[in-house]
């Protein structure tokens, strides 16, 4: 079934420049995206993020591959011709327009009614909470006010999907934060598919119904936070979610033997063998008594104090070095000091073997 | 310690140099504008002040001919030229680079760059068969010159602003449902109207003061307020001359004032 498919890419390729010198900005992504679907775009600096956006906007053509929507081929639409609309980094409001006639300007476009378009920049106006900017020029209005324009300009024509390209990036943090709650409210009573692009991590995760991370044009992983979160499928994806320990061993046995010798129990070890990773989350790992049963010898290295929670750097008897993420003791005062011996355990269910 | 940063107004007789460039810029014309107000016929003497000149000049059934010409060509060569200019600048900055892009610009802005006298006679042996082939004698020869060398004048202003231009306003436009003409009239041309202005008035003022090529262009009978001065000149100076000539100052300071209003960047 494809009828709750909103988007769709086929192979895009996107490739820029020619011979020796070409750049793949796009290397043959397949993805799907849902109808009314918070979908995140995540990965770093030049993966290719903004360039799958300019093709679903139609800015670009794909070199090859195709971009569907509603299950109709749509690769070789002029971007006016489009149900997509998109709301830029930099904003690209109107300088002489002022703020209800941005928002109006999709409208007007579409050769909608007077009324109709008086209406639907009232509603906007109000969506947005900049009823009393409407006059104003866009240049009188403060980041977080453009950015909610922008955001209502993009709206207004309501688009089968909405693109929006780190359109947060620009804000400061409490700013950020509540237009990050602002969108997530806006996305949920529009019920408009929102294809959002962060290279921010905690944004994606708090935000998302479902997460592409990217890397070097190639989609690693989509999934739900939790399963990015939880159960990345590579090396690269544990590492770009949140902070990872990486422990190589031997698989065996349904075992892992790590370098330090010490065996444990790690999901996904079961008919595996050989030479494997083991990733375990900070927050994962639990401190015991030195010598306690099951447990890891390590030494505490360092501890870094940060409010709700404590860094602990342990070192293994080989000298791997591990990150345990501990909750501030109540007291202010460390239960731990460096240089003190401890046991280390995983959670149950917590540490995954991954292929490299 | 002194500064000792470099500064070219420390180095030996700059001051001077200044002031002397300022004096044999500016002391003539102060001189002339003077004259345009003096109640006696020499420039020497200051004899009080009248406006009887700029009267007379008036009055004057040649200079109001020639004026009036001149105004209807630098008007019509201002807004054609501002027209071909306002093209070529959006075609040399609203694409990818091609081949031969630059061959484009030097000949847009060819006008600049060839010797004026070598444009004058090729265009009189150019519209001489062109009479010979229509008899055709109007204006239209000289309204066409003027366009053609007023084209990279009116361009130089609208490019820059064209390059100063957010380009994603454009792709924003088309995003938002405007075709390629609606984006261009709704978004390109209110936001380089400033720049267009500007192209204009200094093609006006290009047009209004040339000599060189309206003088070999012309058909006879059609002296502009240029040539026909340099034909008054010639045979005896008058202070109807300077009153002329302090109009046309005036004019042109007003047009360039404007000019650099526009062209200023805002904030
Ligand atoms: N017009 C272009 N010409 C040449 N190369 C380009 C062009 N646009 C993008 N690229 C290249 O394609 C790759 C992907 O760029 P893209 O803008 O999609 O990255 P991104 O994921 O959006 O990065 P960022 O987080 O920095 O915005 C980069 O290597 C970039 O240099
Ligand atoms: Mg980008």
């Amino acid at each position: 079934m494809t009828t709750d498919v909103a988007v769709e890419a086929r192979n895009a390729v996107k490739a820029f420049g020619q011979g020796e010198t070409a750049v793949r900005a796009l290397d043959d992504v397949s993805i799907q995206i849902r109808k009314a679907e918070f979908f995140t775009l995540l990965g770093p600096s030049g993966c290719g993020k903004t360039t799958l956006l300019r093709l679903i906007a139609g800015f670009e053509t794909p070199t090859s591959g195709q971009i569907l929507l509603d299950g109709k081929d749509i690769t070789n639409d002029p971007p006016n011709k489009r149900p997509v609309n998109t709301v830029f980094q930099s904003y690209a409001l109107f300088p002489h327009l002022s703020v209800a006639q941005n928002i109006a300007f999709g409208l007007e476009m579409l050769g909608r009614p007077r009324a109709e378009i008086t209406k639907t920049v009232e509603r906007m106006l109000a969506l947005v909470k900049l009823e009393a900017m409407a006059g104003r020029k866009t240049s009188q209005l403060s980041g977080g006010q453009q950015q909610r324009v922008a955001l209502a300009r993009a709206l207004a024509p309501q688009p089968k999907v909405l693109l929006l390209d780190e359109p947060l990036s620009a804000l400061d943090y409490k700013l950020r934060k509540e237009m990050q709650l602002e969108l997530k409210r806006l996305q949920t009573e529009t019920g408009i598919t929102f294809i959002f692009v962060t290279h921010d991590q905690e944004e994606a995760l708090t935000m998302s119904d479902r997460i592409a991370v990217m890397s070097a044009g190639h989609i690693q992983q989509i999934g739900g936070p939790r399963e990015i979160y939880t159960r990345p499928v590579n090396r690269f994806v544990a590492d770009f979610i949140g902070e990872t320990n990486f422990l190589s061993g031997e698989a065996g046995e349904g075992r892992v033997t790590l370098a330090s010798g010490d065996v444990v129990q790690v999901e996904g070890a079961e008919g595996r063998k050989g030479k494997v990773t083991v990733v375990i989350r900070p927050e994962q790992v639990r401190l015991a008594e030195a010598g306690a049963a099951e447990t890891i010898p390590a030494t505490v290295e360092s501890l870094v104090y940060f409010g709700t929670d404590t860094h602990c750097h342990l070192r293994l008897k080989d000298g791997t070095e591990m990150v345990a993420r501990l909750q501030s003791p109540a007291s202010g005062e460390a239960g731990l000091q460096q240089g003190q011996s401890v046991g280390l355990r995983f959670a149950p269910g917590a540490a995954r073997v991954l292929e490299d | 310690m002194a500064d000792r940063s470099f500064s070219a107004s420390r180095l030996p007789g700059f001051t001077a140099t200044a002031i002397f460039v300022f004096i044999a810029l500016y002391l003539p014309i102060l001189m002339l504008v003077i004259g345009s107000f003096n109640g006696g016929e020499s420039i020497g003497a200051w004899q009080g002040f009248t406006l009887s000149w700029f009267a007379k000049a008036w009055a004057n059934d040649h200079v109001k001919d020639a004026t009036i010409r001149s105004l209807v060509i630098a008007s019509l060569a201002a807004v054609i030229s501002t027209t071909v200019a306002t093209m070529a600048a959006i075609a040399t900055t609203r694409r990818r680079p091609f081949r031969g892009q630059t061959f484009i610009y030097l000949m847009i802005n060819q006008p600049l760059m060839v010797p004026e006298i070598v444009t004058a006679v090729a265009l009189l042996i150019f519209f001489a068969s062109i009479k010979v082939a229509t008899g055709y004698q109007g204006l239209g020869y000289l309204i066409a010159a003027h366009s053609a060398f007023c084209v990279p004048f009116a361009y130089l202003p609208i490019r820059a602003r064209l390059e100063g231009m957010d380009l994603t306003l454009e792709t924003a436009a088309a995003d938002l449902y405007a075709s390629p003409w609606l984006t261009f009239r709704r978004v390109t041309l209110p936001l380089l109207l400033p720049g267009i202005i500007a192209g204009m008035m200094l093609a006006f003022v290009t047009s209004l003061d040339d000599v060189v090529i309206t003088l070999f262009v012309k058909s006879a009978g059609q002296d502009t307020l240029p040539t026909y001065m340099l034909a008054q000149v010639r045979r005896q100076i008058s202070p109807e001359i300077y009153a002329i000539s302090t109009v046309l100052l005036a004019l042109t300071i007003v047009l360039l004032t404007l000019f650099f209003i526009l062209t200023r960047k805002k904030d």
